[in-house]
């Protein structure tokens, strides 16, 4: 910086006239692209908007994701990550020149996305409620946001009917099985989940009885209450570094003095998979049935039905 | 710190010592000068260097367009806003914040003679996190029954602010008695009532749900990225205070470094003193915790490194502590938003992972020269 001789400092000096007006233009063309409601270079944030816009087939639009879009595992490969969810940076999702910003419910900062729609980004927050009918809603306000309401809609309507086929076939569950859903063991204890949770959700969709009903979110329980409480089924993530296999979940001295520990009734899947509420929700929920209700007729025909394959998320 | 061998000392008294101040001013005025190019530094980089890569020419124009209100070309009207509504107001805190963190780490230094003091230890900080953790995890039943749309904006900064002061204010209604204040009972009830602040705080993360959990983790580790014009405006009345009190301070806690009895004698008003700084630590580091969270380290590393360079004169000390607390917390923020993008670190783990190593050496090198 110390050696710019007048004559460098001219040339410089035109250059960045050039090279400004060069992305002057590019940026005009964008948001002029941006005006025709069907925008060409979107950020998502939040693993179900993500997994939402591939299954729309708009993948080639999303400019950037954020640290929970683990789903389709390209994805965190393919684009740019603007970090996690909560803790977005305004000036890192603005470098990447979006028309649309869609954030999953509960993303913030507050002030950083305040300044994106200061800074004239369309900015949509997508509902997010761990029910059938936020997974649906989820669909549609994405469809609407990017201008693909038919597309949607059809994925939506796809979705829902799975929905109705688990929910029928959760109707003939007579005694509905006790689950515990393990999200973590905190140095020994698990950490279980309570209302309010999407593993709350799953369990109630699959037609079990979640037996961290008596408190919100997750939180460590003692062993005597689970004891006391006496699970049938443990279900755990299935996911690298945590180990969720029958020995190691069932060396817990509480766990294993439970119904679950003596029939050994573990049941993992892929996180995303089993609480993204997302399209694809409705197979999960099947697999969950078929792990809790192995013997009963109506879960059974469930794989029969193409629309719900089972053995993913394992 | 060379000494003068004693034969020169009583050969030419006079000439040797005037040799040794020239000396002094002349490093001190050397490294003032290199401070203060440190700071323009680190902000010019700061305005320059981001996610959104924008050329010196135009970040020069945006900035130009702002402060004349010239209109900006429509096409760069992303520029402008990026440099005038998310950078300079970024720029604008981390000096605010930097600059009070380690002025006011010199001056608890100073107070409690202590080098290991830092702004924490008056309860600013345990206060003002717990005061945040109540509205992370309380807030969202409470938000609805209050009058204002916008105050889960602002709830968390007040919040923490008033927490902050008003642990300080119970601190020091703990530790004066008849007139006069005790520091070392100030120091120790700020331990017990960190610990207690630290008790509370942990029962609400108990309570709290997951994406609660997120946000108090993230809080506590700090960020510039929230800066905005309303931040600013909000937070600098709180800073004021610490500009007006600081050419003053140098010399009384020059005088208190000899000790409270011996700072008396010399006519010094010794608890109007003491009160002032905490007063005046209490707003600015409240003010800077409610603004950007917990940014550790910088109060205890930036006057420690002032001190091995120009020594412990408090009059030079803080003012080159604020300059280089500022450039400090300027550079490691450009770091944060630079390393990840688009995404971004929180400061307090820069900070952290510069400051926690240097704190280790400090302590080590003294312990050797204690033994």
């Amino acid at each position: 910086m110390t050696d710019i001789t007048a004559r460098r400092l001219s040339r410089r000096s035109l250059l960045q006239v050039a090279g400004s007006s060069a992305a002057i233009i590019a940026f005009a063309s964008t948001s002029l692209i941006a005006q025709d409601g069907s925008p060409k270079r979107i950020v998502a944030v939040g693993g179900a908007v993500t997994e939402i816009l591939y299954a729309l087939g708009t993948q080639d639009r999303i400019v950037g994701i954020d640290t929970t879009s683990l789903y389709p595992p390209s994805a965190l490969k393919d684009k740019p990550n603007v970090g996690y969810m909560r803790q977005l940076s305004a000036e890192g999702v603005l470098s990447l020149s979006p028309d649309l910003v869609l954030v999953s419910a509960g993303s913030g900062p507050p002030p950083a996305l305040k300044l994106l729609e200061e800074a004239g980004v369309r900015l949509v927050t997508v509902p997010d409620t761990p029910t059938a009918a936020g997974a649906i809603e989820k669909i549609q306000a994405i469809g609407r946001a990017i201008g693909l309401e038919a597309k949607a809609s059809a994925l939506a309507n796809d979705v829902e009917k799975r929905f109705a086929a688990v929910a029928k076939a959760r109707e003939s569950v007579s005694r509905p099985v006790k689950v515990l859903f393990v999200l973590a063991m905190q140095s020994g204890r698990p950490l279980v989940a309570g209302t309010g949770t999407a593993a709350d959700g799953m369990i109630g969709l699959a037609g079990a009885t979640n037996i961290g009903a008596g408190f919100n979110g997750y939180k460590a329980m003692t062993d005597e209450a689970i004891i006391t409480a006496a699970p049938d089924v443990v279900v755990m993530m299935a996911r690298e570094g945590l180990h969720a296999d029958p020995d190691t979940v069932f060396a817990n001295a509480a766990l294993s003095a439970t119904p679950a520990g003596a029939a050994r009734r573990l049941v993992t899947a892929d996180g995303h998979w089993l609480l993204g509420f997302g399209p694809r929700t409705p197979e999960a929920v099947a697999y969950l049935m078929q792990a809790f209700y192995p013997d009963m007729p109506q879960v059974k025909a469930l794989s029969a039905s193409p629309n719900l394959p089972t053995e993913a998320g394992k | 710190m060379s000494t003068s061998p004693m034969g020169a000392f009583a050969d030419s008294a006079g000439e040797t010592l005037a040799a040794t101040l020239q000396r002094r001013r002349q490093r001190t005025a050397f490294v003032f000068a290199l401070l203060v190019l440190l700071l323009v530094a680190s902000s010019i980089v700061s305005l320059g260097v981001g996610a959104v890569s924008i050329p010196p020419g135009r970040t020069l124009g945006a900035l130009w367009s702002g402060l004349t209100g010239w209109p900006a070309d429509a096409n760069a009207a992303r520029d402008s806003l990026v440099i005038l509504n998310i950078r300079l107001p970024r720029t604008l805190l981390g000096l605010m914040v930097g600059a009070s963190l380690a002025v006011c780490g010199a001056l608890m230094q100073g107070l409690f003679r202590n080098p290991l003091a830092d702004p924490g230890l008056v309860g600013v900080s345990s206060g003002a996190a717990l005061a945040a953790a109540i509205v992370i995890v309380l807030g969202e039943r409470f938000l609805p029954y209050l009058p204002f749309t916008t105050l889960p904006f602002v709830a968390l900064p007040i919040a923490a602010f008033l927490g902050g002061l008003l642990f300080t204010y119970v601190l020091y209604v703990l530790s004066s008695g008849s007139g006069r204040t005790s520091v070392a009972t100030l120091l120790l009830a700020g331990v017990a009532l960190g610990a207690m602040a630290g008790a509370i705080t942990g029962l609400l993360t108990f309570l709290s749900n997951d994406q609660q959990l997120r946000d108090l983790t993230f809080w506590s580790l700090g960020s510039l990225g929230g800066a905005t014009w309303t931040k600013v405006t909000t937070i600098l009345p709180a800073f004021i205070p610490l500009a007006i009190a600081l050419p003053f301070l140098g010399r009384s806690l020059n005088a208190l470094s000899l000790g409270e009895a011996e700072a008396f004698h010399l006519g010094l008003p010794v608890e109007r003193i003491k009160r002032i700084v905490i007063v005046v630590v209490a707003l600015a580091v409240g003010a800077a915790v409610a603004s950007a969270g917990v940014i550790g380290f910088v109060g205890i590393v930036v006057p420690h490194l002032l001190r091995l360079a120009i020594g412990a004169n408090h009059k030079v000390l803080l003012p080159a502590s604020a300059l280089l607390g500022a450039a400090l917390l300027l550079a490691s923020d450009v770091l944060a938003r630079l390393i990840v993008s688009p995404a971004e670190l929180p400061i307090g783990i820069l900070t952290a992972a510069i400051g926690a190593p240097f704190f280790l050496w400090l302590l080590l090198a003294r312990r050797k020269m204690v033994t």
